[in-house]
């Protein structure tokens, strides 16, 4: 079986290539969480013009496709600003500040399900709006934004996929690569398939436990 | 103005060494002709994918929910695998790696065939929430007032499924369009690949992908509006999403 013997060789480069994306997501993931949160406080609790900004950088990454964006920034952008990236430095920035906009979405929706009363009853205490924010709404609002997180991780993974446009050397890229030299294209892409099945599978299951780790006991929200 | 006109500048001359030094020749010349011709591409890609992709997730949400336990093992198994993998690979697969089989598809069936398949397996998700969102007791009230269970399925439970499954049926479509700047990948010129062709001739990617970028804004702004508008319109006092 030629297609047997061409995965089992390919097997170990292609494991490679999923640390890569997992580099890609744990990186997008970590900046869309720090841009996210500051931009889903300034939705809610910010002045027009904070709100209007935040809404319209919403509107551009949510409403452009990741291969655009991915081509305007790595072969537009990124070179007018000067800066000078690798591939993968440049797909992780623009998976991350896309996850961004779709992350301050789950943060708001999970800081406006936390009752506006709390934050009134923290500055009662004398705490500032700063201090009422960290201490009291985002601890809570981030434990109910873990399951719309895991959602946002299975579509980054996916999306990390297209990284290979650019010539990131994730699974995506190294699929192709051997596919090209051995043409055993179908066992090699439905490997690649199940590579992405399991990070899927495994990254749901972590966040899970996740979510149970830091689950209050007795706490429900409200 | 006299103050230009002093300085030798007549009012045309101005006017169009402005449009060339902000690349209007280009943008007019080369640049919108030719995303307009991907625009095409582009919907001839998404009509047909939303329309077979809705029919297919509503068939399989169907199955999934009232389907017999192997059918629905097997309907799960499809909607699971094809969520757990990116679309890049499906069409991947069915381009590239088909043809290992003996089965070959221009790029435009291999990205509606993709397409078609991705989202179904999205679509059922949403319509198998909806349909169990709605109490069983309803099935039980509508054949006890005398409906057969399938006038029931029509007139009671799909009304409501319909609305619960609509805000997150709506959002497939928009990642549909986002989704269909993919069949470039897979050398179906679209409006992404316009771009990426003209972009890689001119070097001009900022200015090519923004306008590209706008393309798409544009699409998925008046498709979200549209879908707000049938929410609206299919909206039913006192019938929340949430509450049963």
């Amino acid at each position: 079986m030629d297609s047997l013997i061409a995965v089992r060789e390919a097997l170990p480069y292609l494991v490679q290539g999923a640390a890569v994306t997992i580099t890609a997501v744990v990186g997008a993931m970590g900046l869309g969480l720090l841009i996210g949160v500051p931009m889903a406080v300034g939705q809610v609790y910010g002045n027009r013009p904070v709100r209007f900004l935040v809404g319209l950088y919403v509107w551009f990454f949510r409403g452009v496709p990741v291969l655009v964006l991915l081509f305007l920034f790595y072969f537009g952008l990124f070179s007018l600003m000067g800066l000078n990236l690798n591939a993968l430095a440049a797909a992780t920035l623009v998976l991350g500040l896309t996850s961004a906009a779709y992350q301050s979405q789950i943060f708001r929706g999970a800081i406006q399900a936390i009752s506006r009363g709390q934050l009134q009853a923290a500055k009662a205490l004398g705490m500032s709006d700063i201090m009422g924010i960290r201490t009291i709404i985002l601890p809570q609002a981030l434990r109910l934004s873990i399951p719309g997180w895991s959602n946002e991780y299975s579509i980054i993974l996916k999306d990390s996929a297209l990284a290979f446009v650019l010539g990131t050397s994730e699974i995506m890229a190294r699929t192709h690569f051997v596919a090209s030299r051995t043409y055993q294209h179908l066992p090699l892409y439905i490997t690649a398939g199940v590579l992405y099945f399991i990070l899927t599978w495994a990254g749901m299951r972590a966040l899970r436990q996740l979510e149970r780790k830091t689950r209050i006991p007795g706490y429900s929200h409200g | 103005m006299p103050w230009i006109l002093s300085q030798g500048f007549t009012m045309p001359e101005f006017l169009s060494a402005w449009a060339a030094a902000f690349g209007s020749d280009f943008m007019a010349d080369q640049l919108i002709p030719a995303l307009n011709r991907g625009l095409w591409v582009t919907l001839a890609l998404i009509l047909p994918s939303a329309t077979l992709g809705i029919l297919l997730g509503v068939i399989i949400g169907s199955l999934r929910t009232f389907g017999p336990k192997l059918i629905r093992r097997i309907t799960d198994g499809y909607s699971v695998i094809i969520r757990g993998t990116p679309l890049v690979v499906q069409l991947f697969i069915l381009y590239f790696g088909l043809p290992n089989l003996g089965i070959y598809f221009e790029p435009y069936t291999a990205a509606v065939i993709g397409f078609t398949l991705c989202s179904s397996a999205y679509h059922s998700e949403y319509i198998r929430g909806g349909l169990m969102s709605i109490k069983r007791g309803q099935m039980l009230a509508a054949q006890a007032l005398g409906f057969s269970g399938m006038k029931a399925l029509i007139w009671i439970i799909i009304p409501q499924a319909v609305r619960r499954a609509l805000p997150g049926c709506g959002n497939e479509l928009v990642y549909l369009i986002k989704y269909s700047s993919l069949a470039y990948i897979v050398t179906c010129i679209e409006l992404t690949g316009e771009g990426k062709v003209i972009a890689s001739r001119t070097f001009r990617f900022t200015e090519v992908f923004l306008v590209v970028g706008l393309y798409y804004l544009a699409l998925v702004t008046v498709a979200s509006y549209c879908l707000h508008k049938l929410e609206q319109k299919l909206y039913i006092p006192g019938f929340g999403r949430s509450s049963r």
